[in-house]
């Protein structure tokens, strides 16, 4: 039973991790270049910008929720395990969610990359 | 790419760890948090080591921000992992800590992933970027793409 608790403890905090960043990624693409930006109108026009995007502030509250989420998990399992299986998967959500939602071009470099990456968190923070 | 570009990319991956880093020594020396003892999370900011490590967590997102405005998020992503390795070798050459072969082997994996991601385009160039329907928004989509 305490397996359940952990396993759907892990699944909802790489569901809400996931939903955060793709979210402060669109808000971000939404926003522009800030460097380019930063040259253009200085740092209050960035800010603005930035704050005047729904989905930066939804993405925040995703964030907040998945940082809880992982709280609450860490509670219930161990940390050699909640903390890498969290990290780890949200890196292939990410490349799955970043693909569909924001029509990335994931090819077989980044793939690779993102397996590669999450297999290396597994085991180090293991 | 430009310098600045790999100086926000490199602050990214530094701020994560060190932020981490300072945020798990400050919760060790603050005690556990559990659902019953909530209010102690208020005190929990008070430790100096909590409070730098927020610092820092900030200064992370902002460069994520930063990053996320002109690079692919499965880009940036791969960045952020590179701060565990820079951990172990902190733990390896500058506290003398063991450093297991498992962990080695997940340096290399990370490592090179990191490299397979950096040899690629940052940016997907889309004909019409699917999210800005509003005309002011329209002139940045591609900026930036090939540099």
């Amino acid at each position: 039973m305490r397996h359940v608790y952990t396993w759907s403890g892990i699944l909802v905090v790489v569901f809400f991790s996931v939903v955060g960043d793709i979210l402060i990624a669109r808000a971000m693409k939404q926003v522009g270049d800030v460097h380019e930006l930063l040259r253009r109108s200085g740092v209050w026009t960035v800010v603005g910008r930035v704050l005047s995007k729904a989905n930066f502030f939804l993405g925040v509250s995703a964030m907040a929720v998945a940082f809880f989420s992982l709280l609450f998990a860490l509670s219930w399992g161990d940390v050699s395990l909640v903390a890498p299986a969290a990290a780890s998967l949200t890196f292939v959500g990410n490349a799955f969610a970043a693909k569909i939602f924001l029509h990335e071009k994931v090819d077989r470099r980044r793939w690779i990359a993102a397996l590669l990456v999450s297999a290396g968190v597994a085991l180090l923070a293991g | 790419m430009t310098f600045r570009k790999y100086l926000v990319l490199a602050g990214v991956t530094v701020f994560a760890v060190s932020g981490d880093s300072m945020l798990a020594r400050g919760m060790k020396q603050a005690g556990g948090v559990s659902i019953h003892h909530l209010h102690r999370l208020i005190f929990a900011v008070l430790n100096p080591w909590v409070a730098a490590g927020i610092m820092l967590l900030l200064a992370f997102f902002a460069s994520y921000m930063n990053a996320l405005s002109w690079a692919d998020l499965t880009y940036v992503m791969p960045a952020t992992s590179l701060g565990y390795v820079l951990l172990a070798l902190v733990a390896k050459f500058a506290l003398h800590e063991q450093v297991s072969p498992i962990r080695w082997l997940g340096i290399v994996l990370i490592s090179g992933g990191v490299t397979f991601v950096a040899g690629g385009p940052a940016l997907t160039e889309h004909e019409v970027c699917p999210f800005t329907k509003n005309a002011e928004d329209t002139p940045q989509v591609s900026a930036g793409a090939s540099s």
